[in-house]
C-alpha cells in the first residue's frame, strides 16, 4: 500500500478510530496568541481541567500588541490591553510557554515557531489561527482550528478530526526573474478560485517547490487556507533540517541524530495516490496582485481588471472592469505578516527601496515578521534603508494585516499590501487592499502606485 | 456544550454569494471581550449596520427585513466561512439564532467549529439553494433523516460526516467523549515517547 507523506503522519497519530472518516489523532504542539487565546485557556480553567502537557504547548503575543516603538501593553485597539493581560495571567496559570510583548522571541506565531524548532517535520501542531497552514512547509502537519478544538487538544492531548481528502500540486520547471512564492500561490488561486483547495491537505512539490528557500516554502504553505484547503505540507528535505539544526526547542545530540533518520523517510512514497492533482509550469507565472476583495480576484501584474469582475466588487474596490492595474494611484503600502514579513522578504524590497523614497503622502510602514527578524535585518542595516525611503520601521506583530478597532489605514485608502486577505474591511473600514509580493509592494510605495518592480531601475 | 439539534422549520434568509468570510460574519473589531458571549451585535456589523454609523439598522440588509428577523437558517453561496478561523463566527451566529446554514461548500475550519457550536452546515448543490430562496417560504430540516424540505414538498438529502451529526443531535461535549479514550491516549503516548524522543520536551 503505497501512502502520501500525509497519510504517513495520519497513521502514525491515530490513536482510534471514530465514527465515519473520523479519528482521534495526537496533537504534538499547540500554539496559542492572545486573540483566541484566553478564551481557550480560560474555557479550560473553568472546565476544572489543565493542559495534558504545558511544555508543548506554547502562546504569544502577536494579534493585536503594539507596533509602535517603545510599546507596552497598552494597544490602540479599544480593550485590547485585557487580552494581553489575560492572556498573559491564563498562560501563567496553565504554565506553558508564554513569549511575552516584550520577549526577544515575540513575533508571529508562524513565523516564530519555526525560528524557536517548535515545528518539526512529521508532527502534528494546531493553532487558533488559519494561517497554521504556514508551517507545513517543514513538513508538518500543521493546520488552523477554532478555540474550542484548542482547549479540546489542551485537556486530552489528541483531536477528533474527519480525515480529509489529499490534493497534490506540482509547480515544474523554474520561476522567472522577479517572481517569487507569493505569485505561485496567487496564480493558483486566481486559476482555480478560493475554495479549489476543497478542504484538502495539500502537497506541494516539484522542482520550483524543492528550489524555494524555507521562508518562501513558508509564504507558499501560508495561503492553502486562502485557497480553501485544510492546509499545505511539503516533503522536508537537506535544507530543512539545517534551518531546524540548533534552534531552541529542536532536538540535540543522538535526539537530533534519530530524529534526522526518521526525518529523511518522510516523504510520499512514488506511486502514492492523490484525490486530485493540479501541476503547473512555474515559467508561466508572472508577478500577481489582487484586484477585488477575494483572493481569487488576482491577476498579472501586468494584466486588467477582467470584464466578468462582478458590480459588487468593483464598487467596493473604486475600479472598472478593463482598466489596468499598473499606475492606479494608492495611498499606502504594507510590508508585513505572517505570509511575507521574514528575512528575505525583508531583504528584497530593501533592493528596491535602496536609494529611492516613497511617493510624497504615501503612508508606508514595514513591520517585521518577528523580533528575531527586526534584529537581523538592523544587524544588516535593512532598518536604514526603510527609514531613509520613508517606511516607518515598527516592531513585530501582526499589525495592519487586519482592523481590529484600533490602528488602520484612514477610511477608504487604497494599500498593496504583503499579507494575504483582500477581504473588505480586512485593514481598516472601506480600505481598498491589493495583496502582492515584498518586491510589488516595494516598487508600488516609490510609484505611488501600482507598479511592477522588474521596471524599477 | 451545545443545544442538541434535530429538526429546524424556518424561514430562510439568502446571502447568495461565494466566499463570505468571517471577517464579514463577525469583523475583528466586534471581538470585544474574551469571552464566548456579547457577540450577536457584531454579527455581519459591516452589511447589517448603515456604515460609518453607531449601530443604525439598515433596512436593506436581508436579516434586517421583517420577514427573516427571525431567521434560524441562513441559504449561502460556495465556500461559506473562509478566512480567519475565529470561532466568534459561529458563536455569533447561533446568538443570534441561525442553527442552519445552507451553502454548496464550506471552509472546514468554519463548519468544524460549527459542529462543536450547534450550527448545521448542510451542503446542497447551488441549483437547489437558488430554488429554496426564490420560494421565500419555510424550509424544514430534518437532521436525523438528513433531509431538506420545501414548503412545496420537495425533499432533498445531505450529506454529513456521521461524527458531526452524532455532536449535533446530542448537543455532545467532544473533550468528555474524547476523555473516555484517556488510556489508548496515554498508552499511545508513552510508546511514542521511545519511538519519537525528540518530540517530547
Amino acid at each position: 500500500m503505497f501512502k502520501s507523506m500525509f497519510e504517513k503522519i495520519w497513521d502514525r497519530h491515530e490513536i482510534a478510530t471514530l465514527a465515519g472518516h473520523n479519528a482521534l489523532i495526537a496533537i504534538d504542539r499547540i500554539f496559542l496568541h492572545e486573540r483566541t487565546g484566553a478564551v481557550a485557556l480560560n474555557a479550560l480553567a473553568a472546565s476544572g481541567r489543565k493542559p495534558v502537557d504545558p511544555s508543548r504547548t506554547f502562546c504569544v503575543m502577536d494579534h493585536i500588541v503594539d507596533t509602535r516603538p517603545g510599546r507596552d501593553d497598552t494597544t490602540l485597539m479599544p480593550g485590547g490591553q485585557a487580552f494581553i493581560a489575560e492572556t498573559r495571567q491564563a498562560a501563567l496559570g496553565a504554565g506553558i510557554h508564554l513569549f511575552d510583548v516584550n520577549d526577544a522571541n515575540q513575533g508571529i506565531t508562524h513565523v516564530i515557531s519555526p525560528e524557536l524548532g517548535i515545528v518539526l517535520p512529521g508532527c502534528t501542531l494546531i493553532a487558533p489561527d488559519s494561517h497554521t497552514c504556514t508551517q507545513g512547509a517543514f513538513g508538518a502537519l500543521a493546520w488552523g482550528v477554532g478555540s474550542s478544538e484548542v482547549e479540546h487538544a489542551m485537556a486530552t492531548g489528541a483531536l477528533r478530526v474527519a480525515r480529509p481528502k489529499t490534493m497534490r500540486v506540482t509547480f515544474k520547471g523554474e520561476l522567472g526573474t522577479g517572481v517569487g512564492a507569493k505569485d505561485m500561490i496567487l496564480a493558483l488561486i486566481a486559476e482555480y478560485s478560493a475554495s479549489g483547495g476543497n478542504g484538502s491537505v495539500i502537497e506541494f512539490c516539484g522542482p520550483a517547490v524543492k528550489a524555494l528557500n524555507m521562508e518562501a516554502r513558508m509564504t507558499l504553505c501560508n495561503m492553502a487556507t486562502e485557497f480553501g484547503a485544510m492546509t499545505a505540507i511539503i516533503a522536508p528535505d537537506e535544507q530543512t533540517f539545517a534551518y531546524l539544526a540548533q534552534r531552541r526547542f529542536a532536538p540535540t545530540g543522538k535526539a537530533w541524530d534519530e530524529a534526522l533518520s526518521a526525518w529523511r523517510a518522510m516523504r510520499s512514497d512514488d506511486d502514492a495516490s492523490f484525490d486530485a492533482e493540479i501541476s503547473i509550469d512555474a515559467a508561466d507565472i508572472a508577478p500577481m496582485i489582487s484586484w477585488g476583495t477575494s483572493v481569487d480576484a488576482s491577476v498579472p501584474i501586468t494584466g486588467s481588471v477582467p470584464d466578468a469582475a462582478s458590480d459588487e466588487m468593483l464598487n467596493y474596490m473604486g475600479l472598472t472592469s478593463g482598466q489596468t492595474l499598473l499606475g492606479q494611484h494608492i495611498d499606502a503600502a504594507f510590508l508585513g505578516s505572517c505570509t511575507n514579513a521574514r528575512l528575505s522578504d525583508l531583504r528584497r524590497a530593501a533592493t528596491v527601496l535602496k536609494g529611492k523614497h516613497v511617493a510624497p503622502g504615501l503612508k508606508a510602514i514595514c513591520v517585521p515578521g518577528s523580533s528575531s527578524v527586526k534584529r537581523a535585518a538592523e544587524a544588516e542595516g535593512l532598518d536604514r534603508i526603510f527609514l531613509n525611503a520613508g517606511f516607518e520601521w515598527r516592531e513585530s506583530g501582526c499589525s495592519m494585516c487586519f482592523f481590529a478597532g484600533g490602528e488602520s489605514f484612514a477610511e477608504g485608502a487604497r494599500v498593496v499590501s504583503s499579507t494575504n486577505r483582500n477581504f473588505r474591511n480586512r485593514q481598516g473600514l472601506s480600505v481598498k487592499t491589493h495583496i502582492a509580493s515584498p518586491e510589488v509592494v516595494a516598487a508600488s510605495a516609490i510609484a505611488g502606485a501600482i507598479a511592477d518592480h522588474r521596471e524599477i531601475v | 456544550m451545545a443545544e442538541p439539534l434535530t429538526t429546524v422549520t424556518s424561514i430562510a434568509a439568502p446571502m447568495l454569494i461565494a466566499n463570505i468570510d468571517t471577517d464579514q460574519i463577525i469583523p475583528s473589531r466586534e471581538m470585544r471581550s474574551t469571552g464566548k458571549t456579547g457577540l450577536e451585535k457584531g454579527l455581519f456589523a459591516g452589511w447589517r449596520y448603515v456604515p460609518g454609523s453607531e449601530y443604525e439598522v439598515d433596512p436593506e440588509f436581508v436579516l434586517n427585513r421583517p420577514e427573516f428577523t427571525d431567521a434560524q437558517v441562513i441559504l449561502a453561496g460556495e465556500n461559506f466561512g473562509c478566512g480567519s478561523s475565529r470561532e466568534h463566527a459561529v458563536w455569533a451566529l447561533a446568538e443570534f439564532g441561525i442553527r442552519a446554514v445552507i451553502a454548496p461548500s464550506f471552509a472546514s475550519i468554519f463548519e468544524n467549529n460549527c459542529a462543536r457550536n450547534g450550527v448545521l452546515c448542510v451542503r446542497l448543490n447551488a441549483e437547489t439553494i437558488g430554488a429554496l430562496a426564490s420560494l421565500n417560504k419555510p424550509i424544514a430540516i430534518d437532521l436525523p433523516a438528513q433531509t431538506v424540505s420545501s414548503a412545496a414538498g420537495e425533499v432533498w438529502r445531505f450529506e454529513l460526516d456521521e461524527e458531526a451529526k452524532a455532536m449535533l443531535l446530542g448537543g455532545l461535549d467532544a473533550i468528555a467523549l474524547t476523555l473516555q479514550h484517556a488510556e489508548a491516549i496515554a498508552q499511545w503516548q508513552s510508546a511514542d515517547e521511545t519511538q519519537r524522543p525528540w518530540i517530547y520536551l
